[in-house]
């Protein structure tokens, strides 16, 4: 399944090709710099597209952009067909963060509190006397494997167990497309496999569109379906078995050969 | 009937100190936890500033300060989020700014020393009954605000990013704090005064962030903790004759290094016990003494044991 890749990476599949994020030549500066430069392509429904590229390279940007967070200088940018500056339908939609603001100082919310978050269906006046929705926390944290954590201060966790809760609280609400910014940087070598094997569980089995920012070329290589080559512009874009050496030489400025697996042997 | 509720003065004064000891740490937790309770500081300056105009003009100083307070909390907010400038830059600008205009204006008007003196470092004797009417609508407001707007704020707090994603209006959110903070400020200089106030609002969140675990419960911890320390400042402000906003806030500090000590000594105890167990689970010899060991293994394995607050990992925090 993860080798059926078609050539064209806007047509995976026989699903319809219907885009969940289109970006259409995409600029985008911090102040005079130019962080992105001319960026088109289209992630549809279904699809696991990895984003692979040096650090400093623009690929967070991406997602900041999809997300709306920031405004293109130049070009649109579509989620579910809307402007994300002014999309309103985020329980669609789950994210990831490399890291987060709170967990460095001393944050006294438990993993269950932070996972609930997740579930947030708009402003609630009386939330505070409601206990929270049955189950969906403890779901939420038993797919990703760490149920004993509920009650667990966030700032005692490490930092895979904050990735994890992370992770937990951008699937509760079941999204449709789901961010990832480097999740992986920093867990352990079981860790990145149960996180791949979950990845491959939410994008196969149940159907969500997954882009994953990652530094691993392995794992993208193995797991996703079409992937972005980026620095500043679009180096490559296709399905991940058509990416040449040359291609990622060309975007990390030193040779990388990659070793070719025959497609039928597995690895799980 | 003790002393202290023999006078009129002193009651009103005690309930204004339970009412604002309760109610600042409530929003205080979420400025100390997003970084900003220096502009606890810079707000009160602006109160300074507004009650020397108040003084000046002979019109409430208390409202004078208050308009001074929410339009400074605005103001800071606006700037902050257009990047006119960076957060604690304009925090500063007004901090030096309406502490400028509060000498200034003190400087032209030269008379209002005695009433200024109770402004900068509280006096029990102040606190009139309109005070207290006013401090009792801020108290409903700030409980109000806090209780509705929980989860938002949490989630701002937590990452204003995945906030903002998740629907939530932080910038908005981020004035009414301000606005609140500023009124609170206005109302508690009374007390307390301008130059401790802030500490009123950061120093039981401290404590509370270390005793107690989850949000909510850290909130709530926070108010009863401010609302203690507050009470008995004053009453020790009483009975010592003391400026009760000095005598508040050392309780608090006191407070607080007594829990940072006790937590000090507690880990080290905990340190020197697992020094000491690691070798016997880890040796060859098998010791039946189950529990501990238990312990010191998980925490070898990286795993920790699901031991309750301030467990191994509270060593990271």
């Amino acid at each position: 399944m993860i080798h059926s890749v078609n050539n064209s990476p806007n047509t995976p599949g026989s699903a319809s090709a219907e885009p969940v994020l289109e970006f259409n030549e995409v600029w985008f500066s911090y102040d005079s710099e130019t962080a992105v430069q001319d960026i088109t392509f289209s992630v549809t429904k279904g699809e696991f597209m990895a984003v692979l590229g040096p650090n400093g390279s623009g690929k967070t940007t991406l997602l900041r952009l999809a997300l709306g967070l920031v405004k293109p200088s130049r070009g649109t940018v579509r989620l579910f067909g809307q402007d994300p500056r002014s999309f309103d339908n985020w329980s669609r939609v789950g994210y990831v963060p490399q890291r987060v603001e709170a967990v460095q100082n001393r944050f006294p919310a438990t993993a269950r509190e932070v996972v609930a978050y997740g579930a947030y269906r708009g402003f609630d006046p009386f939330r505070i006397f409601r206990r929270s929705s049955g189950g969906e926390v403890e779901a939420a944290l038993d797919m990703v494997g760490i149920p004993e954590l509920a009650d667990r201060r966030v700032s005692d966790m490490s930092v895979g167990q904050q990735q994890r809760m992370l992770i937990a609280r951008a699937i509760i609400r079941k999204p449709e497309l789901l961010f990832m910014d480097e999740p992986i940087a920093g867990i352990d070598a079981a860790g990145q496999q149960a996180f791949h094997a979950l990845v491959r569980r939410l994008n196969t089995g149940m159907g969500m569109t997954v882009m994953l920012i990652s530094h691993d070329i392995g794992a993208v290589m193995r797991e996703a379906t079409t992937c972005a080559c980026i620095n500043r512009q679009i180096v490559f874009h296709g399905g991940v078995h058509d990416i040449r050496s040359t291609d990622l030489s060309k975007l990390y400025g030193f040779p990388v050969d990659i070793l070719l697996h025959d497609p039928n042997h597995t690895h799980r | 009937m003790p002393e202290i509720l023999e006078y009129d003065f002193m009651r009103r004064a005690l309930l204004a100190a339970v009412l604002i000891g309760a109610i600042a740490p409530a929003f205080g937790v979420f400025l100390v936890l997003r970084r900003l309770s220096l502009i606890a500081d810079s707000l009160s300056h602006v109160a300074l500033a507004g009650v020397a105009i108040g003084l000046l003009t002979n019109l409430y100083p208390p409202y004078i300060a208050l308009a001074a307070t929410s339009t400074a909390a605005v103001s800071i907010e606006e700037l902050r989020a257009r990047r006119m400038l960076p957060g604690d830059a304009a925090l500063a600008v007004f901090l030096y700014g309406s502490l400028a205009i509060a000498v200034v204006i003190i400087s032209i008007a030269g008379g209002f020393n005695s009433s200024l003196f109770g402004f900068l470092f509280g006096s029990i004797l102040t606190v009139s009954g309109p005070d207290l009417w006013l401090i009792g609508a801020l108290a409903v407001a700030v409980v109000l605000f806090v209780t509705v707007f929980i989860s938002e704020l949490a989630q701002a707090s937590f990452d204003a990013d995945l906030a903002r994603i998740n629907g939530v209006r932080v910038h908005a959110l981020n004035i009414g704090l301000a606005v609140i903070t500023g009124a609170t400020i206005t109302l508690a200089m009374r007390v307390v005064g301008v130059l401790l106030i802030g500490a009123l609002i950061v120093v039981p969140v401290l404590i509370a962030l270390r005793v107690s675990t989850g949000l909510t419960r850290t909130v709530f911890t926070a108010s009863i903790i401010g609302m203690l320390t507050a009470v008995t400042g004053m009453v020790i402000s009483f009975y010592a004759d003391l400026a009760p906003g000095g005598a508040v806030v050392l309780t608090g500090i006191g407070l607080l290094l007594a829990v940072e000590l006790a937590n000090l000594a507690r880990r080290t105890l905990r340190g020197r016990r697992l020094a000491t167990e690691v070798p016997h689970s880890h040796g060859h010899i098998v010791h039946s003494h189950a529990g501990p060991s238990a312990g010191a293994h998980a925490g070898v394995m990286g795993q920790e044991p699901a031991g309750g607050p301030g467990g191994p990992g509270g060593a990271s925090a």
